[in-house]
């Protein structure tokens, strides 16, 4: 083992900026989102900082100054960017990538204001996803800003799922919600009497529609459903008194109350009189899994937002530490240094900045996991509706042929290229079936898994950025707002389902054999990847997901020192851990896939010619960094569940033949961090020589 | 009476004003330190007659309005990204350095030579419209070369306001000393006018506006000439960035009055 570190790279120039964030993130030939991207960023640094900076999130209360950045957004595109062109949109296709940069750029400056925006998207998500083609048009052009000269009052909405407790919060399958027949004539379309409390609804304090998830309550209704509100509806629509909420507080948040008459054509997705009962389309659970699946993304990002704006106010901060005292001369490494003279500053700047880099590089590449499985998932749905398919068992009966061939697709792309049979690749490839079963089982991981570890490790990485302020960071005229963004990150790491429903669904998904036959051809690229580049972390990251891999397997199958089975569905002592190991894992590989792209692309923008060896040694060390603290997590997490369920007297498990190979696989990721901290240090130096703007772009 | 003009805007990008500009000697002269690494923004002088111009072609139906933009079509097409969406236009590229290192009667060549090619452009409907100076550099020489070079006699530097009058003539007030204006009377095209700040905002970013500006400007960066920009036309003995002064007094419990007079006297040197 070599413990020389002599070579001396290109440094990072400039701070990373929208042509190196493009390439990663795979928008660089996407014109109109990088549009959306300058529109959103405008209306962010520009009247949502300024609504920081003049303490409106000091109020619950939606005030006239909160309110004009509604109108910013409209004016700026950010609220069409959801629509279809037929609707009054100007983006075609799926919407999940270009929404997650809108989150994610409000977010840089004040994540309230991107629930605000977000919010109304959730309201209509559920008609987007699973509405009437009436009620997707109606209310989808509704929610478009009125042209010059159009006369009709512009819908906002808000989504009402959560409930005052002991309803609905954790559990999204227990609603107090009610739906009843008002009135029922013949020939004609039934009313519907609903009921509906809402806590912690965003938008409701201007919201003139609601879609609210409801359970039945009357013999002649069969199922849950989700319904559409109106303001004007016969009955109360009270938007209730504002909740108290201690962070985001430029969204607008009520807890309401609803008792209404409604026709019948508003449940969502439509419904079929059987029998003389009114049957849903679907029910409420079945359209907020459709909803969550693909919202939750765009929350993981906004904390993951906060991450990445801390680092250029943090290196200011630290240069300028020491700046007018006595003992700092121009010239001097005090005055041009300050605090960056000191390694530890530097090193866990680096540990905030890996973990930001990371979560943007998986939360971006759930987005556009999205914005693939939409296509398929709706030619799925087409397909079953044609065939008369219904309902799960029937579904899952048809789907086992392509779950099989979609194993065998995995299976054959593993193998060296020349192995291959390109003509079995083609087929698998044009069969939307094996291809929507592919998807699914990675976006069933990566979504749970962003929102997961994005929000929640980044809560934790976001006090590591505050405290890097010093005293400064827990002021309110701290640049960067960064005590805020703390704060709002433990909403975000609750809002859409806390942390225990995310490990919950990845517990269940993380163990899909597809998924699972992609992780395997995943550890052979990085071992590949390894060989021809050891300083991307990509051979120790190998290791990390070698021995997850292998502890889920002896979890899966082996008992507790009481017989007890450990990998099971109420264990969540075992199952939760290795959820959020995964996690770990993925971001850290996004984040080496996204440096490669980086080196691939980089060379076809003329702009980075100069600086692009300096980026790209950045980010390999980063991906280094990242990469070792992922397989250390692992290593912890999975010791501690393989070892930590034997018999006490077992005291030492490695001598256990079935336990061997976790601690020769174990002992090999130990050895394989070799250069890891090397990588660090090279970070640092790059840290500590890259040049930033002489002042941040939004006000303090 | 009823007109309609052909607006060529001059206007290209310039480092963003927040970043670190710091000068160094480059292999061909002086250069700005990661100069194309640095984001950029439009010129924002360049930017005022940009909005004055789709102002004034809005309210004259028939109208056109050309952004001419010579700089490193790289960079161009990341400022599109914001600019596009500002107001509608047609983008003209020259693909040459936009540093603020230039000689100006090379960069008044170029874009007079890049004017004169714009395909069914109608000369006597001519308005060159470009920033009085630009933030780069602040020579305030190119426009008025650009005028000479096209055979342009009416020149306005300066301006704050056209007005086009129902004969069709314009009325234009340009800035002078003392905080007064020069209001000067023009029969119409073609002129050339070096705008201030005018009197319209920043429009709003609209991704709407920009999605339809950019089927047009993707083609136009696509086949943008290259500038033959002699780097030797002048030299530069040194370079330096405009000291920061700051004069600090600390005084306690003075009246507003006293802080006001003090101000005033400051003011009048």
């Amino acid at each position: 083992m070599s413990n020389t570190n002599v070579e001396k790279a290109a440094l990072m120039s400039t701070l990373p900026g929208d042509d190196v964030r493009q390439i990663m993130w795979r928008f660089a030939d996407r014109y109109e989102h990088q549009m959306v991207v300058q529109a959103t960023r405008s209306v962010a640094r520009g009247i949502v900082a300024r609504l920081v900076a003049d303490k409106q999130r000091h109020t619950h209360d939606w005030t006239p100054q909160k309110q004009e950045m509604l109108k910013a957004f409209d004016e700026a595109g950010v609220t069409a960017a959801f629509m279809e062109p037929d609707q009054g949109g100007y983006i075609t296709g799926p919407k999940n990538l270009v929404l997650a940069l809108v989150a994610f750029e409000l977010s840089w400056v004040d994540a309230g204001a991107a629930t605000a925006s977000l919010a109304n998207n959730l309201a209509l998500e559920p008609i987007h996803e699973k509405g009437t083609p009436e009620q997707i048009h109606h209310y989808m052009s509704g929610c478009v800003p009125p042209k010059p000269g159009e006369k009709r009052k512009m819908l906002r909405g808000s989504f009402a799922l959560t409930e005052p407790l002991p309803y609905v919060g954790v559990d999204a399958g227990m609603l107090s919600g009610k739906i009843r027949v008002a009135e029922w004539k013949d020939g004609k379309e039934p009313i519907i009497q609903v009921e509906k409390r809402g806590r912690f609804i965003t938008n409701m304090g201007y919201a003139n529609f609601v879609t609210a998830a409801v359970d039945t309550d009357d013999p002649r209704i069969k199922s849950s459903c989700m319904v559409i509100l109106e303001e004007g509806d016969q009955g109360t629509y009270d938007r209730g008194a504002p909740t108290l909420k201690l962070v985001h507080q430029l969204s607008c948040t009520h807890d309401p109350i609803f008792n209404l008459k409604m026709p019948a054509s508003r449940i969502i997705g439509g419904y079929t009189i059987k029998d003389g009962v009114i049957v849903p389309n679907y029910t409420h659970n079945e359209v907020i899994e459709a909803v969550f699946r693909r919202t939750r993304v765009t929350v993981a990002m906004m904390t993951t937002a906060k991450l990445l704006s801390a680092i250029e106010p943090v290196i200011r901060y630290q240069r300028t530490r020491y700046r007018g005292g006595d003992a700092a001369k121009p010239g001097t490494p005090r005055y041009d240094l300050g605090i960056q003279q000191k390694e530890d500053a530097q090193h866990r700047l680096l540990d905030v900045w890996a973990t930001g880099e990371a979560s943007a590089s998986l939360g971006f590449e759930a987005a556009r996991l999205f914005d693939e499985f939409d296509p398929l998932e709706k030619q799925k749905d087409a397909f079953f509706m044609k065939e008369g398919i219904k309902g799960p068992r029937a579904q899952m009966k048809v789907s086992a042929e392509p779950r099989k061939k979609a194993l065998e697709y995995i299976e054959t792309m593993g193998k060296p290229e020349a192995q291959r049979d390109a003509k079995k690749i083609a087929a698998y490839e044009s069969d939307f079936l094996v291809q929507y079963a592919v998807k699914e089982a990675l976006a069933d991981v990566f979504c749970p898994a962003c929102k997961l570890w994005n929000t929640g490790y980044g809560a934790t990485m976001m006090r590591e950025a505050v405290s890097l302020m010093g005293g400064y960071g827990i002021t309110e005229d701290c640049p960067g707002f960064l005590t805020q963004k703390w704060s709002d990150a433990q909403l975000e790491a609750t809002y859409e389902g806390p942390e225990c429903v995310q490990r919950r669904q990845m517990s269940l998904t993380m163990v899909n054999d597809l998924f699972l036959a992609q992780f395997r051809n995943w550890i052979r690229d990085l071992r590949a990847l390894d060989a021809q580049k050891p300083g991307i972390g990509a051979g120790t990251l190998a290791c990390g997901m070698e021995l997850w891999l292998w502890s889920l397997g002896y979890l899966e199958n082996a008992k507790d020192a009481n017989g007890k089975t450990l990998y099971g569905g109420q264990r969540q002592g075992v199952t939760f851990p290795m959820a959020d190991a995964l996690a770990w894992l993925l971001g850290s590989r996004q984040l080496i896939l996204d440096t490669l792209e980086l080196e691939k692309k980089g060379p076809e923008n003329p702009v980075l010619a100069e600086g692009l060896a300096g980026f790209v040694n950045f980010y390999s060390d980063l991906s280094y960094v990242q990469a070792a603290r992922a397989a250390g997590e692992v290593a912890k997490v999975c010791a501690e569940l393989v070892y930590g369920y034997q018999a006490k007297s077992a005291t030492c498990a490695v001598t256990d033949a079935a336990l061997k190979p976790f601690g020769e696989l174990r002992a090999k990721l130990d050895c394989s961090l070799a250069g890891a901290r090397l990588a660090k240090d090279r970070a640092a130096e790059a840290v500590t020589q890259v040049m930033i703007p002489e002042a941040l772009d939004y006000p303090i | 009476m009823s007109v309609a003009f052909n607006i060529v805007v001059c206007g290209s990008l310039v480092p963003d004003p927040l970043q670190t500009l710091e000068p160094i000697q480059g292999a061909t002269g002086p250069a700005l330190k990661n100069e194309m690494m640095l984001p950029s923004v439009l010129d924002p002088w360049a930017g005022h007659s940009l909005y004055e111009a789709a102002d004034l072609a809005k309210k004259t139906p028939g109208s056109k309005v050309y952004l001419l933009s010579l700089g490193p079509k790289a960079k161009l097409q990341q400022l599109m990204m914001t600019i596009a969406q500002k107001v509608p236009f047609e983008l003209v590229c020259v693909d040459g350095s936009a540093s603020g290192f230039l000689d100006s009667g090379e960069v008044a060549a170029a874009l007079a030579g890049a004017i004169e090619k714009i395909p069914g452009l109608d000369k006597t409907k001519l308005l060159v419209f470009g920033g009085c100076s630009s933030a780069s550099r602040d020579a305030g020489t190119t426009m008025q070369m650009i005028a000479e070079r096209l055979g342009v006699t009416d020149v306005f530097l300066g301006v704050d306001e056209l007005k086009v009058q129902p004969d069709g003539s314009f009325k234009i007030l340009e800035r002078i000393e003392g905080g007064q204006y020069q209001v000067s009377a023009c029969a119409g095209a073609p002129a050339v006018l070096g705008w201030a700040t005018g009197n319209l905002p920043e429009p709003p970013n609209n991704p709407q506006v920009g999605m339809a500006n950019m089927r047009a400007i993707m083609p136009a960066l696509q086949k943008a000439q290259a500038a033959a920009l002699k780097t030797d036309a002048i030299k530069f003995a040194s370079v330096e960035l405009p000291k920061q002064q700051r004069q600090t007094r600390i005084v306690k419990d003075m009246p507003v009055e006293e802080i006001a007079k003090e101000v005033v006297a400051w003011i009048r040197g």
